[in-house]
Parts: structure tokens; C-alpha cells; sequence
């Protein structure tokens, strides 16, 4: 990478910036679940590795979420965008070498980031826990240089239209700049009280709904039709997709707050929004599934397929949860339980994890013209991270209606968290099989790029047959 | 260069519809939440937190720097005379930056931030000097109204003479132990926010609209862990307790799964003596299996350690 960094932009061979993202993602993901595994660890045994500062879990539990919402899912994202959006274009990247250097300023100021927060620095936000320093930093060196770039590709495309991938990736880079810089106003200005803490909600609802939703819908958009060879189902679906996402999914950041004394009004108008979600979700899943139609074999023999396919799977109860879950006559019960520890993960590790996978094998398989080094190891992958967050997802919906219930019938507090601690058991264990999935995901990778082997020139590599 | 001009109406109705949802989630509520007048737990909080208790550039390393102190004073400062009841201070010490309430008096909301001003004199107040703020009570165009009062102006009392008259148990490091909640990340697990709909019996009354004007961060929490902790002073303000706890919560609830805040005690207990950590654990360890009667002492806490603080802090969520 480095001897990049300083060459010429026409040095540089195609597709550079997407590997060094792609590794980069992987190594995030290891790094964000095994801190994951240890905090679950943490609250299953609270003994477990006790009393010093540098391990206490209020030091590390912000540090396992920055690290795979800012590591794993928008570097995986960016190494998407980097060879997506040239091949939608029939162009060239506009420039890998701001892509390099975007890498690795990414890598920098995120290890950086994530020092300050492990060792007790925050501004005391949820999902916005960045001291300022690095939220400008972030917004400077890594949002804006990505948008740069993805823009100016676009613009420089050699195709007429613009695919449904790229306008969400045009438009989500743009809204999540704005999300950034006004989310975390707060701390750039020192607004205060209610400001502050509608403001936090409302960057934690845009950034989801904004940026990591959107982006990880588009991507399906492009890896089905291109691994299928199926056309997209339809481009009128997707119109509605984009249009509802900015319009429903932009406004129902209240919902966050729906215990919290705001004003009435915005509360109940997010929680119609929050409801108006399931449009763009309907469309979005019901436009991959028939994109599907003739080929749900591969959704078996190919593993991107079945990366995303089972993604948009999850979308259906992610959405069927998230739509409602918001609303007064369900929030009340389930507020600040588990289930919404279940419902992040199943968004994050569940939906939006399994398109972005599907995303990085096909990107670095194609870039570096090297087929999957091991079939066996893919779907051990697979199958780990599958099983390992289903045994999370449960475990902490359960968790969550025991919570839930604890908290109306007014059962002692310590009695739930007696009643929790088999579930803490199970999500740690569920926990670690994701870990440990994505070690051997990173290996298969970087056995993939040492000796995979070579795709001829003209082929995809989902062509050719597995040999492990 | 093909351009986005195939797509005139699009980008239009792009900023339509993206200005328009900014419009309502950002616009429309702060025009509601700027109209929001303090409560007396918001000025409470406000003063006795301080400017900020999330990273800052006062406080970088969120070590609890730059904290007013909240006196509850017994005597005049000037006189030293007993007063006839206990009085609430704050203490900014000369250089502490004042809270946003005193630098924006708007954000105390309407009557306050005039009585506050007039009265109160809360513009006299210079960080360079420091000064001693109380909450007092007026009327406001035919209405009662809490405001703050600039003690160091309107009666002369500084820092150093509420310092002095003030015995250690007198004094509160709220603000200190605020940052030090923000900075272990309690908030991952303790909410400071009732619910509206089911708290009342267990964890207390829910917030009102006003109760937050000033403060920051809010740290409300999302994920109830562990018990809500808006109220828990009044539930519990047993400081032996709460030494207990902190120290290691499986010493008085045995299956809490708090983790043990032993390191917030620093290298000395309140004597000065160096705290062997590695000998209360191996104790402590002989006790959990069985192997010694009573568990061991907890080391009382040195009066400027960060524990002190946050003990403080408990203690003031009334």
C-alpha cells in the first residue's frame, strides 16, 4: 500500500483502494466481534478478567460498537463503493489514489478513535461517543474524501444513466456527511439538555437509516444481477425504495425517545414515520426475491448469493421488528431491554453484515482476478456467523421479554438479572462463534489472495468451480 | 462528462424531500425545546455539573478537572456566624468555566433568565475571579419563579471563604463524579431516565420537559442492564454502602453483575497507606470459596479520589 501512496494516480492498477478497503473491513470485523465475544463474556461472568480500567466493560463495550459500525460495515461499504460504482459507470475509479490515501486515513484515525474511547475519552453519546477532535476528524479525512471520489466517478461515468446501486451510494455518502456534522453539533457547539440528547437519537437513527440501511440495500442491487445475471425485477420498485428511504426512514428519529419528555407531537409523528419504514422494505426485499426468479440454486451453490440473499431474508424481520417495536403500544414494553440489543445485532449482524460479506468476497475476488481459495472455509463463514447470531438474537429477544416484563410486573431488579444470566450464557457463546467465523473468513481471504487460483481474463469469478 | 443534468427533477426532489424531513426533525423541534423553561432540578444539575461532563478541552482526559464543588453550607462565610439552615452552594473556584445556563442565560428559560439576571446578577460573574452561585426564590410578573443567584456579588462571598468555612462532609464533587460516570460508562447499563409509563412504583417519577436545560451530556442511557439511577439518592444514600458496592458489588449483592470499580480508589486509602490490592483479592477469593468467614475490609477511600466523587454524585440523584 504504501509505495502507492506517493506514485502516480495512473500508476496505481485498478481496483487498489477496494482491496486495501476489503482487508482492512475483514481485519475490523475480527477486531470488533472478539471485542464483542469479551464483553459478552463480561456480563455473562462479571469476574471475569475484574478491576482494571483498561478492561472494565464501560471502557470497551463503545469500542467493540465504533469498531465494527466505523471499521467493519462503512470500510466495508467504502470497498464497495470504490469497484461498484466505476463498473456501474463502464469507467474508472476517478482517483486511487485518494482512495489509498482515504484507506488510510480511515485505518489512522479510527485506531486513534478508538484509543481515546478505550481509555475512558468520550463526549458521553451513545453511537456519537467520538470526542469532537475525531468526529471532525472523521467527517475531513474519511466521509468527505469517500464522497469526493464515488461523486466524481459517478459524474465522470461513461453510461448514460445512473444504476439504482449508485444512486443510493451517491446520495447516502451526501446524507451521511450532513447526519455527521449536525449530529455531533452538540459537542462542536455545546448545545445542551434536550437538544443534546434529541440531537444524539437523531444521529443514531440517521446513520442507521441513512447511511449503513441504504448502502447495504444497494449493494444487493448489484451483486444479485451481476452473480445471477438476472436483470433487476424492476427499476420502478427501486425508485420507490430510494424515495421512500429519503423520505420515511429520515424523520422518525424520535422513536429513539419515545420514554423521554419531548414534545408530544414529534413523538407521535416519528412513530407513524417509524411504521412508513416498512415501505422501502417491502420494495427493497420484494425486488431482490423476484430479481432471483429461475436462479434460487445459486442461493445453495454460490456463496455471495447466499451471503445475500440471506441477508435480505433477515431484512423481513429486522423490518417486521423495527417498524413496530416503535410504536407507543409495544415500546412501552420492550424499551431498553435486550430486544433492542437483539434488534441492533440482527440489523447490523444480520442484515446489513451478509450483504456487505457478499459485497467483499465477490470485490476482492474479482479485483484481484483470484477465485475463493476455499469453498469449506466460506461456509463455515456462513454458517458460523449464521448460527452464532441466531443463538444471539434469541437468547437476547428472550432476554429482552424477560427484562420487559421484570420492568411492568415491578419485579425486583436483581430477580431479572438472575433470570438473564442463562441468556447472557448463550449470547456469548453465540457471540464467539462469530469471532472465531470471521478469523477463519480473514484467513481464506488472504489464502485467496497468496495462492487462489488466477481468473482469466474475461471471466467472473463466480464462473468458475470451487476446488477446496 | 455525462453529468447528473438527466437528472434535474431528481436532485430537486431530492432536496425537497431531504430538506423537508430536516425541516421537521431538526426546525420544528428546536423551535419547542428553545421555549423550555429550567426546572429547579435543572438548575440544580446545571450548577452543580458545571460547563460540560463529557470530553472537553477543560477536561480532556475526562479526569474530573475544572468541576465546581456544591457546598451545603452551615455557617456565613464572611462572619462565620451559624446560619439558621443549611444553605445549597456552588463552588467554580477561579478559573472553573461557568455552566451554560450562566454564559447563555437565555437557556434558563423566560422569567428565570431575567430574574437571574437582574436579581441575581449572574453577569457580574467572572471565571477569572470564580464565584459562588445559589438557587433562590422571586417573583416574576406575578409568578414564583427559581432563579440564580451570584452570591459573590450580591453578598460578598467568595470561593475562598465558602471553602473555608466548609468542613470535607459538607462538600459534594458532583461535578467530578458526573465525569466519572460518563467516563466508566455506567450509562451502558443504568439508565437515567424513568419511563413515562411504568417507573413510578420502582425507580421514581419520570423527568419533566424542563428538567434538562443545561446540562450535558444527558446520558440517558438506552439499555436498562441494571436499575435506573434518576432517583437512586432517595433510595439509597448510604454511603458504606456504596463503598461496598463499588468496591465489589458481590460483596452486598451476591448476584449482581456489575463489575468491580476497586481501581477508582487509587493507590491510597483515606489514611495515606498504600492499598494492596493483590491481598484483598486473594482474600477476597478465599472467601467466595468458602475458605474464610467474613470477607475483607474495604478500604475507606481517600477524600480526593475519584470514588469519592462518584459516591457523591449517587448520593445527589435525589
Amino acid at each position: 500500500m504504501f509505495k502507492y501512496l506517493l506514485a502516480k494516480n495512473e500508476d496505481i492498477p485498478a481496483g487498489s483502494a477496494a482491496v486495501f478497503f476489503g482487508f482492512s473491513s475483514i481485519v475490523w470485523f475480527v477486531i470488533g466481534t472478539g471485542l464483542g465475544s469479551f464483553n459478552a463474556a463480561k456480563l455473562a461472568f462479571p469476574d471475569f478478567v475484574t478491576g482494571n480500567i483498561f478492561f472494565a466493560f464501560g471502557h470497551m463495550r463503545q469500542v467493540h460498537v465504533m469498531a465494527v459500525i466505523f471499521g467493519w460495515i462503512s470500510m466495508a461499504f467504502a470497498m464497495a463503493m470504490m469497484y461498484i460504482t466505476p463498473a456501474l459507470g463502464n469507467s474508472k475509479l476517478w482517483s486511487e489514489k485518494l482512495g489509498l490515501w482515504n484507506c488510510m486515513f480511515w485505518n489512522v484515525g479510527l485506531a486513534l478513535g478508538l484509543t481515546v474511547l478505550w481509555s475512558g475519552v468520550s463526549s458521553g453519546r451513545e453511537y456519537s461517543d467520538f470526542p469532537w477532535p475525531i468526529d471532525l476528524y472523521l467527517a475531513v479525512f474519511v466521509f468527505i474524501p469517500l464522497a469526493i471520489n464515488v461523486w466524481m466517478t459517478v459524474l465522470n461515468r461513461k453510461t448514460q444513466g445512473i444504476y439504482t446501486t449508485n444512486w443510493f451510494f451517491v446520495s447516502a455518502i451526501f446524507m451521511v456527511i450532513i447526519v455527521f456534522l449536525v449530529g455531533n453539533s452538540p459537542e462542536f457547539f455545546h448545545l445542551t439538555g434536550l437538544t443534546e440528547a434529541y440531537l444524539t437519537w437523531w444521529f443514531a437513527h440517521n446513520v442507521l437509516g441513512l447511511w449503513i440501511t441504504p448502502v447495504a440495500a444497494a449493494i444487493a442491487y448489484y451483486t444479485v444481477p451481476k452473480v445471477t445475471g438476472n436483470p433487476l425485477y424492476s427499476h420502478r420498485i427501486g425508485h420507490l425504495h430510494f424515495w421512500s428511504v429519503v423520505v420515511f426512514y429520515s424523520t422518525p428519529a424520535a422513536h429513539h425517545l419515545m420514554s423521554a419528555p419531548l414534545p408530544e407531537w414529534l413523538k407521535s409523528f416519528a412513530s407513524v414515520e417509524g411504521v412508513l419504514i416498512l415501505v422501502p422494505a417491502v420494495a427493497f426485499v420484494s425486488n431482490i426475491m423476484l430479481t432471483m426468479r429461475g436462479k434460487w440454486y445459486m442461493f445453495v451453490e454460490n456463496v455471495e448469493i447466499r451471503f445475500t440473499i440471506t441477508g435480505c431474508l433477515m431484512a423481513i424481520p429486522l423490518n417486521m421488528q423495527g417498524g413496530f417495536q416503535q410504536t407507543r403500544a409495544i415500546n412501552w414494553y420492550i424499551h431498553g431491554t435486550g430486544w433492542i440489543v437483539a434488534h441492533a445485532h440482527l440489523a447490523l449482524l444480520g442484515f446489513s453484515t451478509f450483504l456487505e460479506g457478499a459485497a467483499v468476497y465477490l470485490g476482492l475476488q474479482t479485483i484481484m482476478k483470484r477465485k475463493l481459495y476455499s469453498l469449506t472455509l466460506a461456509n463455515m463463514h456462513y454458517w458460523m456467523l449464521l448460527i452464532g447470531f441466531t443463538i444471539y438474537w434469541i437468547s437476547m429477544t428472550i432476554a429482552g421479554l424477560i427484562q420487559g416484563a421484570g420492568k411492568i410486573y415491578e419485579v425486583p431488579y436483581i430477580d431479572v438479572v438472575i433470570a438473564e444470566h442463562p441468556y447472557m450464557i448463550a449470547r456469548w457463546i453465540g457471540g464467539t462463534l462469530v469471532f472465531v467465523g470471521n478469523v477463519f473468513w480473514l484467513y481464506n481471504m488472504w489464502m485467496t489472495a497468496r495462492v487462489g487460483t488466477v481468473v482469466p481474463a474475461g471471466r467472473m469469478p463466480h464462473e468458475l468451480g470451487y476446488e477446496r | 462528462m455525462a453529468g447528473f443534468r438527466e437528472y434535474k427533477i431528481g436532485t430537486r426532489i431530492f432536496a425537497l424531500a431531504f430538506g423537508g424531513s430536516m425541516c421537521i426533525t431538526l426546525l420544528l423541534p428546536s423551535i419547542n425545546i428553545a421555549a423550555v423553561s429550567s426546572t429547579d432540578i435543572a438548575l440544580a444539575k446545571s450548577l452543580s455539573a458545571g460547563h460540560e461532563t463529557g470530553f472537553n478541552l477543560d477536561d480532556p482526559f475526562l479526569q474530573g478537572w475544572n468541576k465546581p464543588f456544591v457546598v451545603s453550607l452551615k455557617a456565613d462565610p464572611k462572619t462565620g456566624q451559624p446560619l439558621a439552615e443549611a444553605q445549597t452552594v456552588y463552588v467554580y473556584q477561579k478559573g472553573t468555566t461557568f455552566p451554560a445556563g450562566i454564559l447563555h442565560p437565555r437557556i434558563l428559560g423566560a422569567g428565570i433568565e431575567e430574574l437571574s439576571v437582574q436579581q441575581g446578577h449572574i453577569g457580574d460573574a467572572k471565571k477569572d475571579a470564580g464565584a459562588v452561585f445559589t438557587v433562590s426564590k422571586g417573583m416574576y410578573d406575578g409568578k414564583a419563579r427559581s432563579f440564580v443567584e451570584n452570591l459573590t456579588t450580591t453578598k460578598g462571598w467568595t470561593p475562598a471563604d465558602v471553602l473555608r468555612v466548609a468542613k470535607d462532609e459538607d462538600i459534594s464533587h458532583t461535578g467530578k463524579g458526573k465525569t466519572m460516570f460518563v467516563r466508566e460508562g455506567c450509562w451502558w447499563c443504568h439508565t437515567l431516565l424513568p419511563e413515562q409509563t411504568q417507573d413510578w412504583q420502582v425507580f421514581g417519577a419520570p423527568p419533566m420537559l424542563g428538567d434538562f436545560n443545561g446540562e450535558s451530556p444527558t446520558a440517558f442511557g438506552s439499555d436498562r442492564k441494571a436499575p435506573d439511577l434518576m432517583h437512586v439518592g432517595s433510595r439509597n444514600s448510604s454511603r458504606e454502602w456504596m463503598m461496598m458496592h463499588f468496591f465489589n458489588p458481590r460483596l452486598v449483592q451476591p448476584h449482581s453483575i456489575m463489575p468491580r470499580f476497586d481501581y477508582l480508589w487509587g493507590e491510597k486509602d483515606a489514611a495515606g497507606q498504600k492499598i494492596d490490592f493483590a491481598k484483598w483479592r486473594s482474600e477476597y477469593t478465599e472467601y467466595a470459596e468458602g475458605k474464610r468467614v467474613t470477607a475483607p475490609e474495604v478500604p475507606s477511600y481517600a477524600s480526593d479520589s475519584e470514588i469519592r466523587s462518584l459516591i457523591d454524585f449517587m448520593i445527589s440523584l435525589k
